[in-house]
């Protein structure tokens, strides 16, 4: 096999894998938001018929995964890995959304980026041949990540204008090594960047140093520009963030002007949607993948795009000591496919 | 006209809250713990008393309230029973309010089930 390493943090993938199939399942504020129509299943009790909320966001990972598997029309047995992770304390609703199914699992924890970093690896796993079928699946829920990061909501504590809105969702994607679909042609893996930021209702703006340092990292490895791109989609900045990320470019004198767009800004209507700052949660780059934008990418709307999902790596016990929110970002440039 | 002065007082403490909230980075549980000790720096220096008198619920209600009963035990408890009343009044004074906000959140949550604000 070829070497296919780029640069410092990037690869490309000789033997394109290929999203063959993609699901999501939202809740009711999902539902009610712009892009209400690409969600496979919308579902406007956000308990999911479950008693916690924890079990409620494992309940949507198995409903994004059956829905999944029904739409390739293969069955659990068929496939060979699932990188999946979310942003509960162990990533409890990953493990136990695969347990006793017999699929073999590797947990991921990349924040609100493991969108993006389950579909690194499975195009990984895919090009270097270790894999036929492997499935990149992560998901949140508002009310589970409130208590795991803030406060239960029973506490009834007040949202301050930077916070973002979790989105409830859960985003699956099938790749494989053959297949019709969107392909992922090239991987930058993200490093840790740190500016400082310490306050955990701003996480946008803890995540845009990250997330422009992957950016230009892949154009710098792999030689190209915004101006290669359809679309360069970060994952849940919002609105402050992109902001940020947009004057980071400047200063460096790349324009990403009109080809930046926001997973957490498109997701919902900030006018009427009183989300504040906009969208945040792994559930928020999955669901606008696994429906927007691999449906445009599908339909030949966008031809390339560079995936960018962005995670915030704080623990509440980091928050509590007062240390600052260190940010991380992986890009997956994804290109129109030969069907 | 008592309910009035109830309300534009209790509603200055907290809409000096939301200010907060709205422009600072400090956290709801910060603004609530500084609310309980500037209740507590008022009443020994004798202001808050005067608020009460005027504003009665619209003082006594909101989080400072809480620490104006929290110093004014302490005063009490340490006229009555010397260096002990210090670690005792404070508690001892707002037994009641602790004990009917814990069976008041014990009740609710027997009865109600969180929802979120989707």
């Amino acid at each position: 096999m070829e070497h296919q390493k780029r640069g410092r943090q990037s690869f490309i993938l000789q033997h394109t894998p290929v999203i063959t199939a993609w699901a999501s399942v939202a809740g009711k504020k999902e539902a009610e938001g712009p892009l209400a129509h690409t969600f496979d299943i919308k579902c406007r009790d956000t308990h999911f018929g479950q008693s916690t909320w924890e079990q409620a966001e494992k309940r949507m990972q198995q409903v994004a995964l059956k829905k999944l598997i029904e739409k390739a029309a293969l069955s659990e047995k068929d496939i060979d890995i699932v990188f999946s992770g979310d942003l509960l304390n162990q990533c409890i609703g990953s493990s136990f959304t695969l347990r006793n199914t017999g699929v073999p699992h590797l947990g991921l924890y990349g924040a609100c980026s493991t969108m993006a970093e389950s579909l690194l690896m499975a195009s990984m796993a895919i090009g270097g041949g270790f894999a036929d079928r492997v499935v990149a699946m992560t998901s949140s829920h508002f009310a589970s990540s409130e208590r795991q990061y803030r406060f239960p909501l029973g506490y009834g504590g007040q949202r301050t204008p930077t916070s973002q809105w979790t989105v409830t969702g859960s985003g699956a994607a099938l790749v494989q090594n053959r297949g019709n679909g969107p392909m992922i042609t090239a991987c930058t893996v993200g490093t840790v960047t740190d500016l400082g930021i310490k306050d955990a209702n701003n996480m946008g703006c803890a995540m845009a140093p990250a997330a422009y340092a992957t950016i230009r990292a892949h154009f710098e490895d792999l030689k190209t520009g915004p101006e290669d791109f359809s679309l360069i989609v970060t994952g849940d900045l919002g609105q402050l963030g992109k902001e940020m990320l947009l004057e980071l470019a400047k200063r460096d004198g790349i324009s990403l002007g009109g080809k930046l767009a926001d997973c957490g800004t498109l997701i919902f209507d900030n006018t009427i949607q009183d989300v504040h700052a906009g969208g945040s949660g792994c559930g928020c780059s999955a669901v606008t993948l696994c429906g927007y934008l691999l449906d445009q990418i599908s339909s030949g709307k966008l031809k390339k795009i560079l995936f960018c999902g962005t995670g915030a790596l704080l623990s509440p016990t980091s928050t509590q000591q007062g240390l600052p929110i260190p940010g991380v970002c992986h890009g997956v440039c994804i290109s129109g496919g030969n069907s | 006209m008592d309910y009035i002065k109830a309300f534009v007082v209790g509603g200055i403490f907290c809409l000096i809250g939301q200010i907060l909230i709205d422009k600072t980075k400090l956290t709801p549980a910060r603004i609530l713990v500084s609310y309980v000790m500037i209740g507590v720096i008022l009443s020994a220096s004798g202001i808050y008393s005067r608020i009460a008198e005027f504003a009665g619920a619209g003082a006594s209600v909101p989080l400072t309230g809480f620490g104006n009963t929290l110093a004014k035990g302490v005063k009490e408890a340490v006229q009555k029973d010397g260096f002990i009343g210090i670690f005792t009044g404070g508690l001892t004074a707002t037994a009641g309010g602790i004990a009917a906000a814990i069976f008041a959140g014990l009740l609710a949550s027997v009865l109600f089930k969180a929802k979120d604000k989707s």
